[in-house]
């Protein structure tokens, strides 16, 4: 395996996206609002009630939403009042759902514009002329997708910390972010996650004809992750340590099957359209 | 004895219904320019892609610098460089960044690889744009990156897929310039894809005619221009007096004067029926007291043999 060619492929696609403003934008606009934004709009909303239309018939039906939650759930809310309530329920579970679109996102974004991208730019043909093989092309597109993605996440997540915290100081008087469900979620599902934006964008990537034609197929894998915030919303589905474990493995799994498939029908000749 | 670079034999790729390389053989010799002529969709470029390993063939079989491209591809890719048609390039990325990212990938060694750059870029005279995008560049700047890509690992075989083509005349004698250092002063093999025939004419030892995929012609332009080419024009000078009587004695020759002999600028030029024709002309001159002062064969070119070879000019074939 060439590892200096793989990091130069790596370099070339993280440059390319980094020299375009329409990706960056896609990049860095969503976390910036999720992570930076939101916390403080959400921990302003119980003072916003009247402002807002908030009643009390919204704050039981919160209440009931927990009473659907599981034991430990249950156990949990209990300790917080009204207002914290809410705050923990907000930052901490259902943005857990919207933390899971960053990673797909952004890996599936740069995953067209390494693929379909290079096709439509026509810079595809030189890479093809070097001597890597196919393994090393097929790894070096995935892995700058994937690096991008996690480093993102992470970078994301580290001022989520800091933002969800220092919003929510005048309710929680603590450190209340991340708790042990969030650290099963960073560790071992936001890895695991762009394989999924990845996978699919090599599969859609041939059929493609362009970087936006590519980005609308893959956006399918997004789907999963709305799924799960309404079983959320909707109190059918409570984000544990177990659950999110579950949901690692699950991921983790299809990643092996997208990237297996993937592999299988990766091959220079067919990138050209060959 | 020439030492075969590329060989090719029976070599044949189909794209669904179009059969793109049909039964292809030849051979290309060390340090030669060789040219692959044919029109748009000849299969020139299925053939560069089959001959690096980036696509497979659908039957046949080739060797190149002593590989299987199927099976050696990247090994072959070393030691290959290609131009490919457009040039390729990243436009969002400075020149210096572009060769820098291709150096990683043909493995250039890390000490070498400033200077190889600094080397290139003075050679193809972009040093003072080096750290410019490359979107800005003209597309003459574009294609002698695209070239000095394809020279940064010194490949023993280079692959130019239209080289000159949409350049300049100016941009792209200074790329056929280059072209002809490196295959004479470096002794680099040149596989040149081109429909410039004017360019293949002066720039290729032998060339190959490609029509359909099919192999048409092969041979030196010398050989194939009297193997095509039977029509020879011929230039006669004769005393002015004497224009209109030649011009007569030139018409009642028709088996040797195929069409009207024409008159420019107190020059005639007739159009033989061969080579063969030029003494029994000199005879009929002589024999009606013509005094001929200059009369110069008209060397045929690459062109002509290609229009006679698609049938697009009337041949005396």
């Amino acid at each position: 395996m060439n590892a200096r060619a793989i990091g130069g492929i790596i370099r070339k696609d993280l440059k390319v996206v980094s020299q375009n403003k329409g990706v960056m934008l896609t990049i860095i606009i969503p976390p910036l609002i999720l992570f930076v934004i939101l916390p403080w709009i959400v921990t302003l909303m119980p003072y916003l009630d009247e402002l807002l239309g908030i009643t009390s018939d919204d704050l039981n039906e919160f209440q009931q939403l927990i009473s659907r939650m599981s034991p430990g759930m249950q156990k949990e809310f209990a300790a917080y009042d009204q207002y914290q309530g809410f705050v923990v329920y907000f930052l901490v579970y259902i943005m857990a759902s919207f933390f899971m679109m960053i990673p797909l996102m952004v890996s599936s974004v740069i995953a067209a514009d390494s693929f379909a991208g290079e096709k439509e730019r026509k810079t595809m043909e030189a890479l093809l002329y070097t001597p890597t093989t196919d393994r090393e092309l097929f790894i070096a597109k995935l892995l700058s997708g994937w690096l991008a993605a996690i480093a993102v996440a992470f970078v994301g997540f580290g001022l989520y910390v800091i933002m969800a915290n220092a919003a929510a100081w005048s309710q929680m008087q603590r450190i209340f972010f991340p708790n042990a469900m969030w650290l099963v979620l960073i560790f071992w599902v936001v890895p695991a996650l762009p394989g999924l934006g990845l996978g699919v964008m090599v599969l859609v990537s041939s059929r493609a004809q362009g970087f936006q034609d590519a980005y609308q197929m893959g956006s399918i894998v997004v789907l999963p992750v709305v799924f799960l915030l309404i079983g959320q919303v909707s109190g059918v589905l409570s984000f544990g340590v177990t659950l999110v474990f579950l949901l690692g493995l699950v991921v983790w799994l299809l990643d092996g099957l997208l990237i297996w498939l993937g592999s299988r029908s990766f091959r220079r000749g067919r990138l050209l359209g060959a | 004895m020439n030492t075969s670079v590329i060989t090719i034999n029976q070599l044949t790729r189909r794209f669904k219904e179009t059969t793109a390389v049909d039964q292809l053989s030849l051979e290309v010799h060390a340090g030669e320019i060789f040219g692959f002529l044919g029109h748009n969709g000849a299969g020139k470029t299925t053939t560069v892609r089959l001959l690096n390993g980036v696509i497979e063939p659908t039957s046949g079989s080739m060797r190149v610098l002593g590989l299987d491209p199927q099976v050696d591809g990247p090994a072959l890719r070393s030691r290959t460089g290609v131009l490919t048609e457009t040039p390729s390039m990243d436009e969002r990325l400075t020149a210096w960044d572009n060769l820098s990212i291709y150096a990683d990938l043909y493995g250039v060694p890390r000490s070498g690889v400033h200077q190889r750059i600094n080397e290139l870029l003075a050679e193809f005279d972009l040093a003072d744009r080096a750290q410019e995008r490359v979107g800005g560049y003209s597309k003459g700047m574009k294609q002698r990156l695209a070239l000095a890509r394809a020279l940064l690992h010194k490949p023993e075989l280079l692959f130019l897929d239209e080289a000159t083509s949409g350049l300049d005349p100016i941009a792209a004698h200074h790329v056929n310039d280059l072209i002809e250092r490196m295959a004479r002063r470096e002794n680099r093999t040149v596989f040149l894809c081109t429909h410039n025939l004017v360019e293949a004419q002066k720039l290729c030892d032998r060339v190959a005619v490609l029509e359909h995929g099919r192999l048409v012609a092969l041979g030196t332009p010398a050989e194939l221009t009297r193997q095509y080419v039977r029509r020879l024009d011929v230039d006669i000078e004769v005393h002015e007096e004497q224009v209109e009587g030649t011009l007569q004695v030139l018409r009642s020759l028709p088996r040797l004067v195929v069409g009207a002999p024409v008159r420019t600028n107190g020059v005639l030029t007739a159009t033989l029926a061969g080579r063969e024709a030029i003494p029994d002309l000199l005879e009929a001159l002589v024999h009606h007291n013509v005094r001929v002062y200059r009369i110069a064969a008209q060397e045929a070119n690459l062109e002509q043999v290609y229009f006679a070879l698609h049938g697009e000019k009337e041949s005396v074939q």
